[in-house]
């Protein structure tokens, strides 16, 4: 298959609609709104299409979960404010057992913020975001390559776990060209039994909400959970960049890991071993591997484009076993590869 | 042979209400399911029920059935009949849903003309939570949140939503009806008909809006009730058809693919 040359919000767009995505709502907001208008000019050539500018987020995620009922493959996408508008909705497709899935192309905040790369929504995106004991799969992207394949992914997983999937990208990913190639997409797998179609001469279905039973919610709650423990077990995934001789290990992710490789290069070329350890999945997050790695690395430093989030779950990884240290840019501040090999250099220099 | 005059609707499930005595959600429940057996669409509707006292619908309904969020129900009603548009689909409404916190989700659906119906419930109060405020409370009229009655100065005026609703462009039948009486029931029936029939024509958007009883909330017995909403509600909100394009041929068929 052809490389193209494609914006990582195209990408995604395009990777959606060749995955058979066949509903989109969106609403305007910078810095996704390439991606939006891919699925406006898009969706119009895809066989069954349909692409709504709704109102709201809060419209789109509701109008992605009634077209995830009735059986179609889903997608929405916002940034920063829109997705925490969203948030009720993701709680109740994870409730409702709706695939689905929800680009974040992040820009930094809180409140309005600014529409620069940012990646200060990691605990809303992991910790499920909205209200009730529930996850979602969160992919990170860390290359156009990798929208194309992620985004592709989270579609099969959303419905082989019938469960809403996330793209948490930022502003730098969703604007930045690079050349992709479209895998083939698998054939999709998901049950009519789970469509509601009308009940046709058979027996009707629902889809509830409301358990007002506690026997019954309890139940539910246990059954998700269950499901998100067998997400964890099999679904968990990382890049391990330049480990073996490695004293000092970056953890980062997305636009974050990319600067740290352009550091770890220049680095490297100084004889300084460092390495880097990117989580893929942010939820699962890939815990095992990273406290497995703290038998022998005993120097990590996480770096953020926040003030420190994604660092939590490293310290619940690495369970002390392992000196961490942090370096963060808030507020859609994004430094060059030389400014944080600097950073770099100076904790690795007190390791040493 | 005897003639069968009355039997349980086919598209109603055996399950007691658990309404209170006298409410009007169990009439227009009841309505809706007569109308789809009549139209002998059971098998090709889906249904969306609110948060709100009818939120338990999909236990009486027999048929598909998906459960919004509140005051969501348009926009996933406006998703599965883009999806599947040859299936009959209604979102189910209290005020509260409809004209507070899902006003912008119903007034855009209707706005589009999304092929779908709703049948609104307006009983002037939160039925569900225990009596507060609803956007269609009357003024001077007592809720929990307002003691004292509605006053024009702090809580606004009632929302008349089949007024506001007709003049958009894209709603194709809007009507008033009020279940107080077994004219009005029939009338209301008649209504929820039409709107059915209305989408089978992908005429666009409809509404049925039902002035219902709430006796509990109300503190009315179910007689009152009944005479409160000839009475006072039908002052405010008066019954009747709005917008009815239902006769004219060709609008909007084109709008819908
Ligand atoms: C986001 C959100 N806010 C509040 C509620 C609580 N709630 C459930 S139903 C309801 C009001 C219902 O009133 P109405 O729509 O008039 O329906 P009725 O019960 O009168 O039929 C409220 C406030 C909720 N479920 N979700
Ligand atoms: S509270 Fe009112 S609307 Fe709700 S079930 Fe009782 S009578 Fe009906
Ligand atoms: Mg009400």
């Amino acid at each position: 298959m052809n490389k193209v040359l494609m914006s990582g919000n195209n990408v995604i767009g395009e990777a959606a609609i060749r995955a058979g995505c066949r509903f989109y709502a969106g609403y305007p907001i910078t810095p996704q709104n390439e991606l939006t208008e891919y699925m406006a000019e898009h969706m119009r050539n895809a066989e069954g299409g349909i692409f709504i500018q709704s109102e709201s987020e809060v419209a789109a995620i509701n109008m992605i979960a009634g077209a995830s009922a009735a059986g179609v493959r889903v997608m929405t996408s916002s940034s920063g404010p829109g997705i925490s508008l969203k948030q009720e909705g993701i709680s109740s497709m994870a409730a409702q057992e709706l695939p689905g899935i929800i680009v974040n192309i992040m820009r930094g905040g809180p409140g309005l913020g600014n529409i620069l790369p940012s990646q200060g929504d990691y605990f809303q995106a992991t910790r499920g975001g909205g209200h009730g004991d529930y996850r979602t799969i969160v992919f990170a992207p860390g290359s156009g390559q990798e929208l194309a394949d992620l985004t592709m992914d989270a579609f099969d997983l959303a419905d082989k776990y019938r469960t809403p999937a996330m793209i948490l990208a930022d502003g730098m990913m969703g604007q930045m060209m690079e050349p992709v190639i479209f895998k083939k997409p698998k054939p999709r797998q998901y049950p009519e039994k789970f469509m509601l179609r009308g009940a046709g001469g058979g027996k009707s279905k629902f889809i509830r909400g409301l358990l007002l039973d506690p026997v019954d919610s309890e139940a539910h709650n246990w059954k998700l959970a269950r499901k998100y423990e067998v997400i964890s077990e099999n679904e968990t995934r990382f890049e391990e960049h330049r480990l073996d001789d490695a004293k000092l290990v970056i953890v980062a992710y997305g636009t974050a890991a990319r600067i740290a490789k352009g550091a770890i290069k220049r680095l490297r070329s100084h004889d300084m071993k460092i390495g880097l350890f990117r989580p893929i999945t942010l939820w699962p997050f890939p815990e095992m591997r990273l406290r497995t790695l703290s038998a022998t690395v005993k120097n990590f430093l996480v770096f953020e484009m926040s003030t420190g989030q994604m660092l939590e779950d490293v310290r619940l990884a690495l369970q002390g076993y392992a000196d961490i240290e942090f370096h963060g840019r808030p507020g859609g501040a994004v430094p060059t590869p030389a400014e944080l090999a600097n950073v770099i250099a100076r904790v690795y220099e007190q390791k040493d | 042979m005897a003639k069968i005059v009355f039997k349980h609707p086919e598209s109603l499930k055996e399950n007691i209400f658990h309404y209170c005595p006298g409410c009007g959600h169990s009439i227009v429940h009841r309505l809706v399911a007569e109308v789809i057996d009549e139209m002998g669409i059971r098998g090709i509707t889906i249904g969306v029920p609110p948060a709100g006292c009818a939120v338990l619908a999909y236990n009486y309904f027999d048929v598909d059935m998906i459960e919004a969020l509140h005051g969501r129900g348009p926009a996933m009603a406006t998703a599965i009949k883009r999806c599947l548009p040859d299936r009959v689909v209604f979102s189910y409404q209290g005020d509260g849903d409809l004209a507070a916190i899902g006003i912008a989700e119903s007034f855009h659906a209707a706005n589009r003309g999304e092929n779908f119906s709703v049948i609104f419930i307006n009983n002037a109060v939160y039925g569900m939570t225990g009596g507060q405020m609803a956007p269609t409370t009357m003024l001077n009229q007592r809720s929990t949140t307002t003691p004292a009655g509605r006053k024009q100065s702090v809580d606004g005026y009632p929302v008349k939503v089949s007024e506001i609703f007709s003049r958009l462009d894209g709603a194709a039948y809007v009507e008033r009806c009020a279940v107080s009486s077994p004219a009005g029931v029939n009338k209301t029936k008649k209504a929820i008909r039409k709107a059915f029939q209305c989408q089978l024509d992908g005429l666009g958007f409809s509404l049925v809006e039902v002035l219902s009883l709430c006796p509990t909330n109300w503190k009315l017995s179910s007689v009152d009730s009944c005479k409160y909403i000839d009475e006072v509600m039908s002052k405010v909100f008066p019954p009747g058809v709005y917008k009815d394009l239902t006769g004219k041929t060709g609008k909007t068929a084109e709008a819908r693919p």
